[in-house]
């Protein structure tokens, strides 16, 4: 009896680590669907940025084209000219967005495009941790 | 007595201290206000949080070493070689959109993300510093990146002004971004609060979904802060190497 009784807890112990770690196991496996809304988020941040880097183009190209015609006085010229120009350096933008070339001006293939592959695998690896 | 809705009234600017020397207007704000919580936050996080330091952490410690471990990763994978002499901006940046991401989110306080002009100071901070650094690292050569390779020569002409534009819109593309974020979030959430408190019987269902809009809130608030701190490796990355 006497000799039972130190055994007792650590006995006690054991059972409720091996518990616990079977609770984490369960919740490490429920919690795959989690990465879902991970990508969801990203998936969302992404759509948010294409939405903005082509309107936020026009807008800021065309009120740009407008201060031009204000201080040379060319009205209605300058204005249109930049419009179709913020049209087309949206576009780009888009385009190397979605193409995963970051938002780098100029069209050399970078070693930008490892890194952030790196990067997303980072990611990736963090949200398995 | 119907109950007037005013989604837009949690975004006003309100004098605390007003301050108006040589008749600028510089009063101590709300917004200034909750810019001070937060870095007086972010300070004490990371100097209480490291003091005391041991060696497995404690809880703040190690809030304090994963977001200093999350920056760093950051910065070194996007930044890519000499990046990391710009860590503590990017982790001061990041730290400060992130805390008033959150502290606005907190109720009856404010946003000061929320307002363009706060936005677009610290995306003009990023692009003027960037720029600069892109010019003493590399002179003259720093306009090769307005150059696209492997062009014909009459087509430069018009792909100059489009590479020239793209770049000059990025402050404002990053300010935007930020800035619509979260004044869409805050405004849809008083909108279905504000149906809550007209409709008093079915109340219940907009309160419902504004708890699950405000779950979506945090994830914005730590996502845009991301996306702000991520974009501004990137664009520090173009000015390091010009590829």
């Amino acid at each position: 009896m006497t000799s039972g009784d130190p055994e007792e807890p650590l006995r006690e112990l054991q059972r409720r680590i091996e518990g616990a770690q079977r609770a984490l196991d369960a919740r490490k496996t429920k919690s795959a669907p989690r990465d879902d809304t991970g990508s969801f988020g990203s998936a969302l941040a992404l759509a948010w940025r294409i939405g903005i880097e082509l309107v936020g183009a026009i807008a800021v190209a065309t009120a740009l084209g407008w201060a031009i015609d204000r201080w040379a006085g060319t009205r209605p010229w300058g204005m249109i000219v930049m419009f179709f120009l913020g049209v087309a350096a949206g576009m780009v933008n888009v385009w190397r967005t979605i193409t995963g070339m970051g938002s780098a001006v100029g069209y050399r293939q970078t070693k930008a495009d490892q890194t952030n592959a790196g990067a997303a695998a980072q990611d990736q690896r963090d949200d398995e941790d | 007595m119907a109950i007037e809705i005013r989604p837009l009234e949690q975004f006003k600017i309100e004098p605390i201290i007003p301050l108006h020397p040589f008749g600028i207007n510089a009063s101590y704000t709300n917004s200034a206000l909750l810019m001070t919580i937060a870095v007086i936050l972010v300070t004490a996080l990371a100097v209480l949080g490291t003091r005391n330091a041991g060696l497995v952490p404690r809880r703040w410690q190690s809030v304090a070493e994963m977001s200093y471990e999350f920056v760093a990763n950051m910065v070194e994978a996007n930044a890519g070689h000499g990046g990391m002499a710009y860590f503590p901006f990017i982790f001061s940046l990041f730290m400060f959109v992130l805390l008033g991401n959150l502290l606005g989110l907190v109720p009856y306080s404010f946003t000061f993300t929320s307002h363009i002009i706060v936005t677009f100071a610290l995306a003009a901070m990023v692009f003027i510093g960037v720029t600069i650094i892109g010019i003493v690292k590399h002179g003259f050569r720093f306009l090769s990146l307005f150059v696209p390779a492997g062009v014909p020569k009459v087509l430069l002409l018009l792909l100059v002004p489009i590479e020239l534009l793209s770049y000059c819109i990025r402050p404002f593309t990053l300010a935007i971004r930020l800035f619509a974020n979260m004044l869409a979030g805050h405004t849809m959430l008083a909108i279905f609060a504000g149906f809550a408190a007209s409709a008093p019987l079915f109340g219940i269902l907009p309160v419902g979904l504004d708890v699950l809009i405000y779950f979506l809130e945090v994830l914005v608030a730590v996502l845009q802060a991301y996306v702000f701190a991520i974009l501004s490796c990137l664009y520090l990355h173009d000015a390091l190497h010009l590829h």
